[in-house]
């Protein structure tokens, strides 16, 4: 696996993703109990994040000016 | 019924209604007839109360008779006046009772929309042969950035906005507000993409409009527009007008949805099916806690000390200590009552776990957290293996 990247920096999709592989990963039962635990810290961690994420998302709105510029819209 | 032949030689009086029957039947047997656009000016037009529509549909030289049925009628949008210009379409038949011809109308069109739909299919032929329509990229699955071509007082940007936030808050949105109507819409429109796609590089592109006339929704039947959707690097939904309208946009997108809703539930997970996903990911991950591992390790390791003699004991002892401090790393993940089992953690002076012998030294007192308390030990004694 690539170097872990800082799990609250992690879009939904990219957690989710590698949520999916480590419980894969877990299940095929391979590596031994270390690394096992670590995973299964990180997985606990990101799902937390997953769901975190979901609770508190808002849609954010923004508009295109004639400029180019990006302004919120209520 | 036997056909009659009205230009026999020598023709022997028939009645009335087998005549007009005859034409009746001669008149419906011709496939043109009954597949017709006719234009003229609405006269006469009148609606009684059976609900059927009756109107005269002139010109300068001519007339010609015109029911719509009641059935039909009530779907009608508008109701013709009279001096309209329109087109009807329908199938020509004898009104028995009066001898009189006239036109079944299933649909009317205002004039000039039949040119304008001409136009549509040409440049549609056009546009098609020259190989515009072929784009159809699959959607970004998640997409973070979604872009949306508009008008800003429009209700389809509410309905799209409060599609995304139920299905899909995560992501965020860019409106590009434009004119959708109007002389400059379509050039308008094709800048507003054009710019997006640019400045905002939003992964999708939601190009929607609400219903109208085909007059209406010219924009979308633009050439412009349809240039400016085949040059973005974004995948572009459409969803223009009702479900029945087609334009020339829907062609040239890579999705075409049948309505602005539609298009943005088309381009989005659903929340609920993510937060379904994760769930079941949840309990899959609680199902893979290492405890389990742990207690096959401990029993092994029980099997072990009881065959071997007092030189693996050192070993398994140091083994035990360290698969408890595993547990109680996953202690402090799942409230499982770990220490229930019987297993201790062991902690350093300074809080730290202590996983291997050569983290301590002899003299050092340890903090040994059973079930119920704790144990303060002195270390005696350090092995390493």
């Amino acid at each position: 696996m690539a170097k872990p990247k800082e799990i609250s920096s992690l879009s939904y999709d990219k957690a989710l993703e590698e949520l999916e592989s480590i419980v894969q990963q877990l299940e095929a039962e391979v590596g031994d109990l270390d690394a096992a635990l670590a995973l299964y810290e990180r997985g606990q961690a990101l799902s937390q994040h997953c769901s975190t994420l979901l609770e508190q998302a808002e849609l954010r709105v923004q508009q295109l000016g004639s400029d180019g510029e990006l302004t919120p819209l209520d | 019924m036997q056909q009659m032949d009205l230009f026999a030689p020598e023709p022997k009086a028939i009645t009335v209604t087998e005549l007009t029957r005859g034409l009746r039947r001669a008149i419906e047997a011709v496939d043109v007839f009954q597949n017709l656009w006719v234009q003229g000016e609405v006269s006469n037009f009148s609606r009684p109360q059976s609900g059927h529509w009756y109107f005269t549909l002139k010109d300068r030289d001519a007339a010609l008779p015109c029911v719509m049925w009641r059935s039909t009628a009530e779907l009608q949008a508008q109701v013709p006046k009279n001096g309209d210009q329109i087109e009807v379409h329908g199938g020509l038949s004898i009104y028995e009772a009066q001898g009189r011809y006239q036109l079944y109308v299933d649909e009317i069109r205002s004039a000039g929309e039949g040119s304008l739909y001409q136009k549509f299919i040409e440049l549609k032929n056009r546009l098609e042969a020259e190989g515009l329509f072929a784009r159809s990229r699959s959607l970004p699955a998640w997409p973070q950035r979604i872009g949306i071509v508009t008008s800003a007082t429009g209700a389809a940007l509410q309905d799209v906005l409060h599609t995304l936030e139920r299905r899909y808050p995560l992501a965020e949105v860019v409106l590009a507000p434009t004119q959708v109507q109007g002389p400059s819409a379509a050039v308008l429109v094709a800048e507003a993409l054009t710019m997006l796609d640019q400045f905002a590089q939003p992964e999708l592109i939601l190009l929607v409009r609400g219903g109208g006339s085909l007059e209406d929704l010219a924009a979308f039947n633009s050439e412009i527009v349809a240039r400016a959707i085949v040059r973005t690097r974004a995948v572009v939904v459409s969803g223009v007008g009702h479900e029945t309208d087609v334009t020339i946009a829907d062609f040239a997108a890579d999705l075409r949805a049948p309505t602005p809703t539609a298009a943005a539930e088309l381009a989005t997970p659903d929340l609920q099916e993510l937060q379904a996903r994760l769930a079941a990911l949840h309990s899959r991950l609680q199902r893979q806690t290492p405890i389990a591992k742990i207690n096959r390790a401990l029993q092994q390791l029980d099997e072990l000390s009881l065959r071997s003699g007092r030189a693996l004991a050192q070993r398994t002892r140091w083994l035990r200590a360290t698969l408890q401090g595993h547990t109680a790393r996953l202690q402090a993940l799942s409230p499982l009552a770990v220490l229930e089992r019987g297993y201790a953690v062991v902690r350093a002076a300074d809080g730290t776990l202590v996983r291997q012998a050569s983290q301590v030294q002899p003299g050092a007192t340890l903090d040994v957290r059973v079930q119920r308390g704790h144990l303060n030990v002195e270390v005696k004694e350090t092995k390493d293996d």
